[in-house]
């Protein structure tokens, strides 16, 4: 029930986002660009600034991870249909882990689109430990988008929302971005550093337990009008 | 006002006027000399800090689940006496570090998380500001989140190597690893936590009152 409850609500954002491709390609194209005015400034005479690309590839990923969840609550809240969806005879915590499945999805193709680009402007071997570069990935924008998705969730109401997302967002993720930083420069050093990953692995594990086990308890007292 | 305010702001100022007497008796650190005095500062700031995220936590929590204007008020209150008492922490620490290991700040493990820490009170203020009606239940998740950070602040400069002392400072100074330093940091600690819960006792009743004053109005504008 609830894990068919939040793949129902993974297909209905799907569907959505098949009709308009709005999310995808807005975030993609912001992840994109922000990438590319990084490079202007940090790539001088062909030479790219050292560790910058580990930096960069997380920055872009919380930029556009902050766009993407702004627009996917802000569509529930244009067409009315936020009250529709609470008021369906399913477990809350359900809904939420429908609506973050919809988060990471979005990210994770930007990421598919954003690694090989970082790697190829700032000369980066981001491909060393595909594997552990994939695990670094995954746990660090589950960590990010699990607590954004709540926020963003919880936003829906208040006033100056644009504002307060990343307000609310980045303190509390930035160890999650630290640790990805870390964990990335660790695996471009040459040879890569694979022990020092596994540890930020481990550190963003931990963190994802934690912040996901918090989601999913408070979401269903935040959401009650 | 709850019964217990006066003794406990008497206490408190009897606390306040004898630790400046008390820390001057206090002997001088063998390396550090007298700079390392800033600890009877430095760690009561802290420690004040954390109970008052204690009260904002777990009152942040209460009002999430079952709601209620005490619990909210409890949680204002916990959230800025904590941004304050972190702001002072902030401010004694690089204080003591510039002539500890000779640089303002220094980017490790204990140092970041608690200024992440305080970034999150800040925002959960920023939040109850500006976000509006119902932001209420938006900051008291804010704070649950920020709480549940502090265990690993605390704990962060036992696990990773830093250049902050461990929390077995605190420990090994009451059994006396510089005789004649336990009381008054005792003094100072019990002061500062002192001072910290009448900030909130007081802000508690502010909120009472203003709450009430609300309640006056709609009741007059309704006859």
């Amino acid at each position: 029930m609830f894990l068919r409850t939040a793949l129902l609500v993974l297909r209905k954002d799907a569907a959505i986002e098949a009709k308009s491709w709005e999310m995808l390609t807005t975030t993609v194209f912001f992840a994109v660009s922000a990438v590319l005015v990084f490079s202007f400034a940090f790539v001088k005479e062909g030479q790219p600034l050292e560790d910058a690309a580990a930096g960069i590839l997380w920055i872009a990923v919380a930029f556009a991870g902050t766009l993407a969840l702004g627009r996917t609550f802000e569509r529930e809240r244009y067409s009315e249909t936020l009250r529709a969806l609470l008021l369906a005879p399913a477990p809350r915590p359900a809904l939420y882990v429908g609506k973050l499945l919809g988060i990471l999805l979005v990210l994770g193709i930007a990421e598919l689109l954003l690694t090989p680009l970082v790697a190829l402007l700032f000369h980066a071997a981001l491909f060393a430990r595909p594997l552990l570069l994939a695990a670094l990935l995954v746990t660090g924008t589950t960590g990010f988008a699990c607590v954004g998705t709540l926020f963003a969730a919880m936003l829906v109401r208040a006033r100056s929302r644009d504002v307060l997302l990343p307000i609310l967002l980045y303190p509390i993720t930035i160890p999650v971005i630290i640790a990805g930083v870390r964990g990335t420069s660790a695996l471009l050093a040459s040879p890569p550093d694979e022990a020092t990953a596994m540890m930020w692995i481990g550190i963003l594990m931990a963190f994802d337990a934690v912040f996901v086990t918090l989601a999913l308890w408070t979401f269903e007292p935040l959401m009650t009008e | 006002m709850n019964r217990t305010f006066a003794p406990l702001v008497a206490l408190a100022g009897i606390l306040f006027a004898s630790a400046p007497y008390l820390i001057a008796q206090a002997p001088y650190e063998s390396t550090m000399g007298l700079v390392q005095k800033i600890f009877y500062f430095h760690v009561p700031s802290w420690m004040a800090m954390y109970t008052a995220i204690a009260v904002c936590g777990v009152s942040s929590a209460i009002y999430l689940f079952r709601g209620g204007k005490t619990a909210d008020a409890y949680a204002v209150a916990g959230a800025e006496v904590a941004v304050l008492f972190g702001l002072m922490g902030l401010v004694t620490g690089p204080l003591w570090g510039r002539k500890a290991w000779g640089v303002w700040w220094q980017w490790d493990v204990r140092l970041t998380t608690a200024l992440l820490m305080q970034l999150i009170f800040v925002s959960c203020l920023l939040v109850r500001k500006y976000g509006g009606p119902g932001s209420e239940k938006l900051a008291a998740a804010t704070a649950l989140f920020g709480a549940a950070t502090a265990p690993f602040v605390y704990k962060s400069v036992d696990i990773w190597r830093t250049v902050h002392p461990k929390t077995s400072v605190v420990p090994e100074l009451l059994k006396g690893s510089m005789p004649g330093s336990g009381l008054p940091f005792l003094v100072s600690a019990l002061a500062f936590v002192l001072l910290a819960t009448v900030l909130m006792m007081l802000r508690v009743d502010l909120a009472k009152r203003q709450a009430s004053l609300d309640e006056l109005y709609l009741a007059y504008e309704d006859s």
